[in-house]
């Protein structure tokens, strides 16, 4: 009994109707099964209430107050818009948190899936060891996420690091990457890069369910490898192009681990490494601007819908789904 | 004539990943080596053969904090087995109810539900912690495992209600015959039926809660209570220049629990998201 036996998932489309149970008359019964489902329910709608809808709610009200952390609930102050203002007026760390992670997302997303559909598709056909090679390349995902391998990181790419000896094995004299400003975000990009495993394992499982016989098809009509790349390869996974490009932007968006052990919690050098979430956690949590932080999150959180929603309406463009149906 | 072609592209796209597989072990490789040398030679060369082995590293590292890098170990340890039968028991029946159980509100309540799969933590953080720490929560682990409890991690919901579905509902239709209610069908059909999903979920669980950073950090701020990252970023703030050995040999330790859950559950891990992750 395999995982793999469950019948393919439509992710983002909504209610997809999870197979209602057939409903057997009126009253008794009908009521009997309400109860259940709540019962069964419970506690994923208490978490919904308590852990998320409420917070949510409360974050937007703090949004609006000048809640600090340290005075008691009595004396916070509705400041009506002033938090936004000063968001987008007068805080230079808003724009430069804005700035780095735009850059890091635009940059380090398209590479590392990129990197993943490559590797991918070399990994597609059947050949000795491929197992090994698809294990091999999957692990960085599982680690790079851990403040052990961030560590590892920052002293690689230190002046005296690894990476600056290897270099200077070719003679190239290296930067002190994650101390120099122009470099120090790359560092985070290339660390983000090397973890392409969990994309590329989407991928291969989209390219195996291409059916062989369009590519047997497209053989015989005298395309190319390449021409089959763009002409079937590239259309039938689009749709899990897509996927990945949508869960790794979001991704991209959140990072903080690697960014808070680089810069030990500064976002430096000279704020080159300040990631959204950071500048949100050292507004909230070590300058205890809860109310100013609230507010960075709510912008944080409309942003990210908004462009999860520029990117469904571009992929209509360009996703292909191979039942025709209108998504 | 067509051979010689294919055994030479084939040999180049061996010798391609071979490559490729050294610089992505390259970092692993490099951690475990400097783990082991001696604290002046860690910088000098980019090689990976050490010069000579010393295994004091371990001892250092595991001494250099307030408390023996084994509580750290423990309290994650804690955290993980603490989350994980949270997401196991919370999601599994969220799952059962979404994809069997007709109730009112079922549509609207599984449309929240895929909402909030890629709802940042960020958004609530604020609030959240002003909640837990109301309720005197703020250096315990309570802040961490409740909201598994709660089946908050939307994703392994998803995950297992899409696992409940490809199973025969006949075998649930047999069970109400036999007169079983809808906790007996739950427990003793679909659970022994959907232990792959669970498995997935464990494996997945325990990585994520492991290498979580951000709310271990902002909940646990009392060293008796540090889990191991946040622990182990505190060798960063703490170390003097000459420790780095011992802070790779802990780096080395910290990351032992994750390569094992990979080799362990490889199979599910790749399956999991395979499944999840498809169209």
């Amino acid at each position: 009994m395999a995982i793999s036996t469950a019948p393919p998932a439509a992710l983002p489309t909504g209610p997809a109707s999870p197979g209602p149970a057939s409903r057997r008359g009126r009253g008794g019964p009908r009521r009997r099964e309400n109860l259940a489902g709540y019962v069964f329910l419970s506690p994923w709608l208490l978490g919904l209430m308590g852990i998320t809808a409420i917070p949510m709610l409360l974050s937007l009200y703090l949004s609006f107050t000048n809640y600090d952390a340290l005075s008691p609930f009595s004396e916070v102050e509705w400041i009506g818009l002033d938090n936004y203002r000063t968001m987008f007026t007068s805080d230079p760390s808003f724009w430069h948190a804005v700035e780095v992670t735009v850059t890091f997302a635009l940059i380090a997303v398209p590479l590392k899936l990129a990197a993943a559909l490559g590797v991918a598709l070399l990994l597609n056909r059947a050949f000795r060891g491929v197992g090994l090679f698809r294990g091999l390349f999957y692990l960085p995902s599982l680690l790079g996420g851990s403040v052990a391998l961030a560590i590892v990181w920052v002293n690689m790419f230190n002046r005296d690091g690894a990476f600056n000896s290897l270099l200077g094995l070719f003679g190239v004299e290296g930067a002190p990457w994650v101390n120099d400003p122009r470099w120090s975000l790359e560092t985070l990009m290339a660390l983000a890069i090397w973890q392409f495993g969990a994309p590329m394992v989407i991928f291969l499982a989209g390219l195996k369910q291409i059916p062989v016989e369009l590519y047997e098809a497209a053989s015989v009509d005298g395309a190319n490898a390449w021409r089959q790349f763009r002409a079937v390869t590239l259309p039938m996974l689009s749709p899990v192009i897509f996927f990945n490009l949508v869960l790794e932007t979001i991704n991209g968006f959140q990072g903080f681990t690697a960014a808070f052990v680089l810069s030990n919690g500064t976002g430096g050098p000279v704020d080159s490494t300040l990631m959204y979430t950071l500048n949100l956690y050292i507004k909230g949590f070590t300058e205890l601007q809860m109310g100013y932080a609230s507010a960075l999150a709510w912008v944080f959180l409309v942003a990210i819908a908004l462009i999860t929603v520029v990117l469904f309406s571009t992929g209509r463009f360009w996703v292909h789904y191979a039942d025709g149906e209108d998504r | 004539m067509t051979d010689l072609p294919r055994a030479s592209r084939s040999a180049a796209k061996h010798t391609g990943l071979i490559l490729l597989g050294l610089v992505m072990l390259y970092p692993v490789i490099w951690m475990v080596v400097s783990s082991l040398r001696p604290n002046n030679e860690i910088f000098r060369s980019p090689g990976l053969v050490p010069d000579s082995v010393q295994l004091s590293n371990y001892g250092d590292g595991w001494t250099a904090l307030a408390s023996p890098f084994g509580h750290y170990l423990v309290n994650s340890a804690i955290v993980v087995l603490g989350c994980v039968i949270g997401n196991l028991v919370s999601c599994s029946m969220a799952a059962y109810a979404f994809a069997r159980l007709d109730f009112t509100g079922r549509k609207l309540f599984f449309a929240t539900m895929l909402g909030t799969i890629m709802l940042p933590i960020h958004v609530i953080i604020v609030p959240q912690y002003i909640l837990f720490s109301e309720l005197d929560w703020i250096n315990t682990f309570l802040p961490l495992i409740v909201p598994k409890l709660l089946a908050t991690d939307a994703f392994f919901v998803f995950l297992m209600v899409q696992f409940i579905r490809g199973l025969p509902r006949e075998l649930d239709e047999a069970a109400r015959i036999d007169g079983a209610g809808h906790p007996r069908i739950f427990l003793r059909v679909i659970l022994p039926l959907m232990v792959p999903a669970l498995a997935t979920t464990t494996i997945f669980t325990f990585i994520w809660t492991w290498n979580d950073f951000f709310s271990q950090l902002i909940y646990l701020t009392d060293p008796e209570m540090y889990t191991v990252p946040v622990a182990l970023r505190s060798f960063v703030d703490s170390t003097v220049a000459t420790s780095w050995g011992a802070m790779f040999a802990m780096s080395v330790v910290s990351l032992l629990p994750i390569f094992l859950a990979f080799l362990v559950g490889q199979r599910y891990l790749v399956k999991g998201i395979a499944t999840t992750g498809i169209k």
